[in-house]
């Protein structure tokens, strides 16, 4: 593969701010973790009762899936932030750091409540004689002889719920906590495996030398070496204090850009990031969210700006299922959010990325088929691909009523193999993102759909309520609308999606800003 | 001579802990004595000890401790008052000797410099050079070694009376024998009033002022040694101290085989 050196520059550019947040996050949720464990641990320890539901309670927790646990909290925080927002009148974010930070800090506290409880359990019966012999009460016991003697086991502890917690904090970008997993999602998205390869080397890296320091800490107390102690706290002191120095910069206001995981969404984040920068605004990233995911956020204020399409605000926000045409889709989109939720819609970029099919040129002139009208006649004899979704959402069965659209057989691909698949003929048509580079590359026919069975998808800009309003910040997005069209999208998406001479979404991005059509 | 430690009938029996039940026992211990309790595994003998000191309640019966009915006393204050010594001596791991040996007057609250020079004074009276033992761990010590740091926490708050568990049970028979006689001196010295359990009647005979024999959670007898000696209640006692006069009579055969005198 060929990769242009401006990938890893990139990478490095990108790892003081996802460091400094993978590090801070963690560091917060394993203390929490630690915090709510260890006197856990020592109830249990002293009550039978208290012992089985504890860690019962905490090893079902551990067998979630890290990102289903993360998934959890965040409607979960967004309906109580929606309840405190009603009957106290203030909300808080429900979208980053304290989903993140409860998640992760549920997943911290096993571990460290198991040690302890089989470290308390496991002391010399005679020392604990001896304890009440010399005299200790019970809590003297606990805090002079117990627990000291349990802090070796309790360390290790620790130490797992550290490495679990580094871990698991990369799968804390989808909801919106930047982390070292944004290398790893951006990358998969967008096929950049040095990004990828980054964040995994990276994470891995911090846990193994958190692990490290721990261990030596754990040595520090079973060998009553106060330099290996020492040693270890400094180890731990410089690595969190160096990892989270880049965080303290400014406390100046910054906009949140927020972007949904595909490329043409990571191209249009950096393509406003970098305007809104030259018109003096400090801003961020919020990469990789799920769709409902940032709508959500941009309503709460979590992210600023970022990109989404009519059709799906039309059919998921607003439950609409007429469709009124592309003119009337977008002009009522607007008002409902203006009104109803407060959004600022800028306007369409001047571009759709819709649900579309696609077919091989030559085939599609050989047959006459201009639209979805015109293949109906053939589709019994055809074969037709998709991806993972379409079959199943209501746009397919909208086209399939409209057109009485019936192929001989429907097959599901990932997208990659999609494309290759309608080029060497193992399928006639494929359902399709009308702005997908891999459009153009293959040089495929759109089916077009007079009947405007499909909803329009067109790509709007949209601000946050606290920002709605918020002239210099529109002015510097205002000529993006309109200044995009298809063609240049696709080819954009293209730079990022090959395999071949490869581009950063920030490359594309560069290249499309000289490329809006004003 | 006033007794120091009084049991009044007391009995306890076991639900749930491991303590052997004991059954309707009563105990004078004379102030300044060295009473032994002896018996074999599983008659109660650890069990009196324990209630002497609180580590156990009684069910029923009374427990007087220098005139004062022990139910009405701070169990921690108690203990502080008292010396505990057992087989497994259990040192604090995490502490050096210095600091096991001064955990009891530090939780009383002692001045550092008094616990210091305590300290020092313990260990020369348990015969370890403090210069080489203060400050090392309970792991880089051998099984007499610790039974003397044992020892010396038992006796760091100038306890009146010493609680002993088969204290010389696990060490070799040349320094359990040292140890042993090294004790009783520490006991006259001090004017200690010792309870000591035991398994082995030499060991009873050799240290004790007063022997109690128990079985089945009961005591069986109560004497002197001499007093035991010459006129055993049962012939569960005299098949006891036949023991240690058998060994005695062929140990000194065997002797007068090796040299005639």
């Amino acid at each position: 593969m060929n990769f242009s050196g401006g990938v890893t520059q990139e990478a490095w550019a990108r790892l003081p701010e996802y460091l400094g947040q993978h590090v801070l996050i963690s560091v917060c949720a394993i203390t929490l973790g630690f915090i709510i464990g260890l006197p856990l641990a020592i109830a249990a320890s002293r009550r039978a009762w208290l012992r089985g539901p504890a860690i019962g309670v905490a090893s079902i927790v551990q067998t979630i899936p890290g990102l289903a646990l993360l998934a959890l909290f965040y409607p979960l925080l967004l309906a109580l932030s929606a309840f405190t927002q009603h009957v106290f009148g203030f909300g808080f974010r429900a979208l980053g750091f304290l989903p993140t930070l409860l998640a992760l800090t549920l997943y911290s506290i096993l571990p460290v409540l198991q040690n302890t409880v089989t470290a308390l359990a496991g002391i010399d019966p005679a020392v604990k004689t001896a304890a009440l012999g010399v005299g200790m009460t019970k809590r003297q016991s606990l805090f002079l002889v117990e627990i000291p003697l349990a802090v070796p086991v309790i360390m290790a502890g620790l130490r797992t719920a550290a490495v679990w917690v580094i871990g698991a904090a990369t799968l804390s970008t989808p909801v919106g906590q930047t982390s070292l997993g944004n290398y790893i999602f951006t990358g998969l998205q967008t096929e950049n495996w040095v990004f990828v390869l980054f964040g995994c080397v990276a994470a891995a890296l911090l846990a193994l030398i958190v692990d490290r320091l721990l261990a030596l800490a754990e040595q520090g107390f079973s060998d009553h070496s106060r330099a290996k102690l020492i040693a270890a706290a400094v180890g731990l002191i410089v690595v969190v204090g160096a990892s989270l120095a880049p965080l303290l910069g400014g406390e100046t206001e910054t906009i949140t850009i927020g972007t949904k995981s595909f490329e043409e969404q990571y191209i249009l984040g950096a393509l406003i990031g970098d305007r809104l920068e030259k018109a003096g605004f400090e801003t961020a990233r919020r990469d990789g969210l799920g769709s409902a995911v940032v709508f959500h956020a941009l309503e709460a204020g979590d992210v600023d700006v970022y990109v989404d399409y009519t059709g799906t605000l039309w059919t998921t926000q607003m439950k609409r299922a007429d469709m009124p045409g592309r003119k009337m889709v977008l002009n009522q989109l607007s008002a409902w959010l203006a009104n109803k939720r407060g959004v600022g819609d800028l306007g369409s970029l001047g571009f759709e990325n819709a649900y579309t099919f696609a077919m091989r040129k030559d085939r599609a002139k050989a047959l006459g088929i201009e639209t979805l009208a015109d293949l109906a006649a053939y589709a019994r004899r055809m074969k037709i691909g998709g991806d993972y979704e379409i079959f199943s959402r209501p746009e397919w069965a909208a086209v399939v009523k409209a057109y009485g659209l019936h192929f001989a057989t429907q097959r599901q691909y990932q997208a990659n193999f999609m494309y290759s698949a309608v080029v060497d003929g193992d399928v006639d048509v494929i359902s399709a993102f009308s702005s997908d580079g891999r459009i153009a590359k293959y040089d495929l026919k759109l089916i077009g759909d007079p009947k405007q069975a499909l909803p329009p998808y067109d790509a709007v800009l949209l601000v946050s309520p606290r920002h709605a309003h918020d002239e210099k910040l529109l002015a510097a997005l205002r000529p993006l609308i309109g200044a995009i069209d298809l063609n240049a999208m696709q080819r954009a998406n293209l730079m990022v999606d090959r395999a071949d001479d490869k581009r950063t979404p920030e490359q594309a991005a560069d290249w499309l800003s000289q490329h809006l059509k004003h | 001579m006033a007794s120091i430690i009084a049991l009044d009938r007391v009995s306890m029996s076991y639900s749930g802990t491991k303590a052997a039940a004991v059954r309707d026992v009563s105990l004078s211990i004379p102030k300044g004595s060295f009473f032994v309790l002896i018996g074999e595994s599983g008659s109660g003998k650890t069990t009196t000890l324990h209630l002497m000191n609180r580590l156990l309640e009684p069910e029923q019966g009374r427990i007087l401790i220098d005139g004062t009915a022990a139910a009405t006393l701070d169990p921690v204050e108690l203990r502080r008052g008292m010396g505990l010594i057992f087989q497994a001596v259990g040192l604090f791991p995490h502490l050096t000797v210095a600091q096991n040996i001064g955990i009891t007057p530090k939780l009383l609250g002692w001045p550092a410099a008094k616990i210091a020079e305590r300290v020092d004074e313990l260990l020369q009276l348990v015969r370890l050079p403090a210069d080489q033992f203060r400050d090392r761990y309970p792991a880089a010590l051998s099984g007499g070694q610790k039974q003397r740091v044992g020892l010396a926490r038992a006796l760091a708050a100038q306890p009146k009376i010493m609680l002993m568990d088969e204290p010389f049970g696990a060490l070799d028979p040349v320094i359990r024998d040292e140890l042993s006689a090294e004790y009783r001196d520490i006991h006259d010295a001090l004017g200690l009033t010792t309870v000591l359990v035991t398994h082995d009647m030499t060991e009873a005979f050799l240290l004790a002022d007063q022997v109690a024999v128990m079985r089945d959670g009961r005591i069986v007898q109560t004497g002197t040694p001499a007093e035991l000696l010459a006129s055993p209640a049962d012939d569960f006692v005299r098949a006891m101290i036949e023991n240690p006069r058998k060994r005695a009579r062929r140990l000194a055969e065997a002797m007068r085989a090796v040299s005639p005198p």
